[in-house]
C-alpha cells in the first residue's frame, strides 16, 4: 500500500555531529505515530528533514508520492508538490505575531492555494470551530493561552489539507486536561485519513493516543512498535528509563 | 604712511568684518598669501584704520551675518558690500554711502530684446542673492505678477544657472555681473540699470561717535580723490560715481532721515510667509521619505537576498552616501551634474536628501529583516508560501513595527536636514527665517516662531509613531 511517508535509512549531520544514523520510519493514511526519545535524539532533526527546512546526507525521504533526495533543501520552487502534502505544528507554534488567527489560517489559503478570502474564511471558521477556538478569530497571537496557540497552529497547518502532518512535541506547553483534549483533536483527524507524525517524549500522552511508537535514540530507531508493547512491557531498560527521567535529559 | 606708524601702536587694533567668499573686488583672499585679504572693501577699511590712527584687522564672517555679528560686537565695521536700505539704518548704525551701484539685470543672449526690464520678466524665473536689495525687490514684486525670485547663497551660481536654462534672468549689483560676464561669460548684461543702491560701513546701533569718525575720514577721501583711486585700481570707478560723491559731500547732515521712517514688519506680515516655507519643508520631507522608504526597502531586500553580485554594489551605495556629507551630495546633485541632467531645484532636493536618507532606511530595514526570527520565516515555507510572499507577507510587516521608532527618528532628522537645501535654492522654513531675520535685524521672534513651527510639525509625527507602536505592541 501507499504510505503518507517513508523515511528509508536517513542520515543526518549537524557540523561534525552525526545526528542521525540511518532511521527508518513509516506512518499510513489515518495513523498516529510517536517518534519519542530524549532532547538531542535527533527527533526535530528527522521532522525538519522531512518538512524540507534541513538537509540530510543520505537515505530516502518520500512523502506522499514526492521523494526528497539526500543534499542541500532545494529552493522553495521545486517544493510545491512536498508543501502541499505536508503540514507542521512547531514547538513554539510560530504563529505570525502581527495577523489575527484567522489571518493565521486563512494566509496559506488565499496566497498559496489562491482561494477567495471568502471561501478561505468559511474553511478556517469550520476548522477553528472542530478545534474548539472559533471565539478566537479576532485575537491576535500573543493574547492566546499556551492551549489556544496550539490549536490554532494546528488549525493553520491543517488548513491546505495535507496528507501528512508533523508536529513537533506538541504537548510541552500543555497541563495535563489540556493533553487530553489534544489527543482526542489528533484523533479525529487520523480518522479523517490524515497521518500524524509527532515528536514527544511525554509518555502518557503516546501511550494514550498514538497508533504506534517508534524510539530513537542516539540516531537510529532502537525500538518500535505499539505503544502497549513499547512502554507498557519494558523491552528496553534503557529506553525505558530514558524516557521515565522526569527531566528527559539523556544521562551522561 | 610712515609718520602714521608709530602713532597707531599704542591703540588697540580697529577689528572689522567681511566675507572672503564673497570676493574680488570687495574682499577675497590674497592669491600671493592667502592668509590675507585683498579687495577696494579691504583698502577703504584700511583707510578707515589709519585715520583712526589703528591698524585694521580682519574676521571672517559670513556675508549674511554680518550686522548681527557687528551688533554682538564681534567687530566693530561690517563692510563686504553691505547694501543701504531702510531696515539696516532702522536697527544699526551706518555710515554715508560710499560707493554707488546699479542694479542690473543680465539675461541670456537669445533673451536680451525680450527681457529688457524686470516688467518683461512676469512669470519668469529671476535669480539672486538671498537677503539681499535686489531679493527683497523681487520678493515686493511678486505678487503683482511680478518675476519668480529664486535665492541663492553665492554669487556665481546665479549667472551658471542662467546660461544653463534653469533661470531666465538674474538680478544683482553691476560689479557683480560684470565680474561673472568676465569670468564665464554666455550672458548680456542690460545697459538699463533697474534700480540704484550704495555700499556702506555698518556699525553697531550704539556706536555712532565711531560711525561719525568714519564719516569724517570717508568724506576726507572723497574729497582728496584717494577713494577715486581705490575704487579705480579695482577698475570700479564710472563716471556716476564722481557725482554721487558730490551728492554726498553736499550733504551736510551725513545722516539720511530713511532710518526713522523705517518701520519693522510685523510677525503678521511675515507669518504667511513662514507657513507656506513650512509647507515646501513639509512637502519636501514627506517626498524625500517617501523615496527614501522606498529606495531602502529595495537596497535592504536586495541586500539580505540579492546574490553578492548585487550585495557588493549595494553596500558600496550605502558607504558612500554614509561617508560623505549630504550638503556635498546635494551640490553634486545639481551643479555637479547640471552638464549631463539638469534637474529643477526641488526635485534635485527631493532626490538628493531621499537618496541620502535611502541609505540610512536601508540599514535600519535590513537590521530589522534580520531580527526576525527564523521559525517565522520556515512556518511561511511549511504553509506552502514563496519567498517573495513570505518577505511581503510575513517577514517585511513585521520588520516594518521593528523598525518604526528608528524610522520616525529618522524623518524628524530629515525635516530639520531639509534646511539644508536652501544652498540650492529652495527656500524652505530655515531660509524664510534667515531672510525673515536679515530684515527685522533680530533673530529672537523669527527664531521662536520658526522653532514653534519646526515643533508643530515633528510632535504629531512622534505622537503617531507612539501611538502605532503602543498599538502593535498590545496585540
Amino acid at each position: 500500500m501507499t504510505q503518507a511517508l517513508d523515511v528509508r535509512d536517513v542520515h543526518a549531520s549537524r557540523g561534525p555531529h552525526q545526528v542521525l544514523r540511518g532511521v527508518t520510519i513509516d506512518v499510513a493514511p489515518g495513523e498516529i505515530c510517536a517518534l519519542m526519545g530524549t532532547s538531542g535524539a535527533g527527533k526535530t532533526t528527522m521532522l525538519r528533514a522531512i518538512a524540507a527546512l534541513g538537509p540530510f546526507d543520505s537515505g530516502s525521504i518520500v512523502v506522499d508520492g514526492f521523494t526528497l533526495h539526500p543534499g542541500q533543501v532545494p529552493p522553495e520552487s521545486k517544493l510545491r508538490v512536498l508543501r502541499r502534502s505536508v503540514g507542521m505544528v512547531f514547538q513554539s507554534q510560530s504563529l505570525f505575531e502581527h495577523l489575527t488567527v484567522m489571518e493565521n489560517v486563512t494566509l496559506a489559503l488565499v496566497h498559496a492555494l489562491g482561494w477567495t478570502r471568502e471561501r478561505a474564511e468559511t474553511e478556517a471558521l469550520a476548522l477553528l470551530t472542530t478545534l474548539g477556538v472559533a471565539h478566537r478569530v479576532g485575537s491576535y497571537p500573543r493574547q492566546l493561552s499556551g492551549g489556544e496557540a496550539q490549536r490554532v497552529a494546528i488549525a493553520r497547518a491543517l488548513a491546505p489539507d495535507p496528507t501528512l502532518l508533523l508536529l513537533d512535541e506538541p504537548t510541552s506547553a500543555l497541563d495535563p486536561a489540556r493533553r487530553g483534549s489534544l489527543g482526542e483533536v489528533l484523533r479525529a483527524l487520523a480518522a479523517e485519513g490524515h497521518a500524524l507524525l509527532i515528536s514527544t517524549h511525554d509518555v502518557d500522552f503516546a501511550e494514550a493516543y498514538a497508533d504506534r511508537v517508534a524510539v530513537l535514540a542516539k540516531g537510529v530507531v532502537v525500538e518500535e512498535g505499539s505503544p502497549r508493547d513499547i512502554l507498557s512491557d519494558s523491552m528496553h531498560a534503557d529506553v525505558r528509563a530514558l524516557l521515565r527521567s522526569p527531566s528527559a535529559e539523556p544521562p551522561q | 604712511m610712515l609718520s602714521c606708524a608709530p602713532a597707531a601702536a599704542p591703540h588697540a587694533p580697529l577689528r572689522w568684518g567681511g566675507d572672503a567668499e564673497g570676493g574680488a573686488p570687495f574682499v577675497e583672499a590674497d592669491p600671493a598669501d592667502p592668509s590675507k585679504v585683498r579687495g577696494f572693501d579691504v583698502e577703504i577699511a584700511q583707510m578707515i584704520g589709519k585715520g583712526l590712527h589703528r591698524d585694521a584687522l580682519f574676521v571672517q564672517v559670513a556675508w549674511a551675518s554680518i550686522e548681527a555679528s557687528v551688533e554682538r560686537g564681534d567687530f566693530s565695521i561690517g563692510m563686504s558690500g553691505v547694501e543701504d536700505r531702510p531696515q539696516l539704518r532702522a536697527r544699526h548704525a551706518v555710515s554715508i554711502p560710499y560707493f554707488e551701484f546699479r542694479e542690473v539685470l543680465a539675461v541670456r543672449f537669445a533673451d536680451s530684446a525680450r527681457y529688457r526690464t524686470l516688467a518683461d520678466l512676469s512669470g519668469r524665473r529671476v535669480a539672486t542673492l538671498g537677503g539681499t536689495g535686489a531679493y527683497q525687490m523681487l520678493l515686493d514684486l511678486q505678487p503683482h505678477a511680478g518675476p519668480i525670485p529664486i535665492s541663492y547663497d553665492d554669487d556665481v551660481h546665479p549667472y551658471s544657472d542662467l546660461v544653463s536654462g534653469r533661470v531666465d534672468a538674474v538680478l544683482l549689483d553691476n560689479i557683480i555681473a560684470d565680474r561673472s560676464l568676465r569670468r564665464a561669460g554666455g550672458f548680456y548684461i542690460q545697459p538699463v540699470p533697474v534700480a540704484t543702491g550704495h555700499y556702506v560701513a555698518v556699525l553697531a546701533a550704539a556706536d555712532t561717535a565711531l560711525r561719525d569718525s568714519v564719516n569724517a575720514i570717508l568724506r576726507a577721501r572723497m574729497r582728496d580723490g584717494s577713494l577715486e583711486k581705490v575704487f579705480r585700481s579695482w577698475h570700479v570707478w564710472e563716471a556716476g560715481q564722481a557725482e554721487h560723491f558730490a551728492r554726498v559731500l553736499a550733504d551736510s547732515g551725513g545722516v539720511h532721515p530713511a532710518g526713522a521712517a523705517a518701520s519693522v514688519r510685523s510677525v503678521r506680515s511675515y507669518l504667511p510667509a513662514l507657513l507656506r516655507a513650512a509647507g515646501i519643508t513639509l512637502l519636501l520631507s514627506c517626498l524625500a521619505m517617501l523615496l527614501a522608504v522606498t529606495v531602502g526597502i529595495a537596497v535592504a531586500a536586495g541586500r539580505v537576498y540579492g546574490s553578492p553580485l548585487l550585495r557588493a554594489p549595494l553596500a558600496v551605495y550605502v558607504e558612500i552616501i554614509r561617508g560623505t556629507p549630504v550638503l556635498l551630495q546635494l551640490f553634486v546633485l545639481y551643479y555637479g551634474l547640471s552638464g549631463f541632467i539638469r534637474l529643477p531645484a526641488f526635485v534635485a532636493a527631493v532626490f538628493g536628501l531621499g537618496l541620502n536618507y535611502a541609505a540610512y532606511e536601508s540599514e535600519i530595514y535590513r537590521a530589522a529583516l534580520q531580527a526576525i526570527p527564523r521559525s517565522q520565516l520556515e512556518a511561511g515555507r511549511t504553509l506552502g508560501l514563496s519567498e517573495a510572499q513570505i518577505l511581503r507577507l510575513v517577514r517585511g510587516p513585521q520588520a516594518l513595527r521593528l523598525a518604526l521608532a528608528p524610522m520616525t527618528n529618522d524623518f524628524v532628522a530629515l525635516l530639520k536636514d531639509s534646511s539644508l537645501v536652501s544652498v540650492i535654492t529652495v527656500v524652505e522654513l530655515t531660509k524664510q527665517t534667515a531672510i525673515y531675520a536679515t530684515n527685522v535685524g533680530s533673530w529672537v521672534v523669527p527664531g521662536l516662531l520658526c522653532s514653534a513651527i519646526y515643533l508643530a510639525m515633528s510632535l504629531p509625527l512622534s505622537r503617531l509613531a507612539r501611538r502605532l507602536e503602543k498599538k502593535w505592541r498590545a496585540v
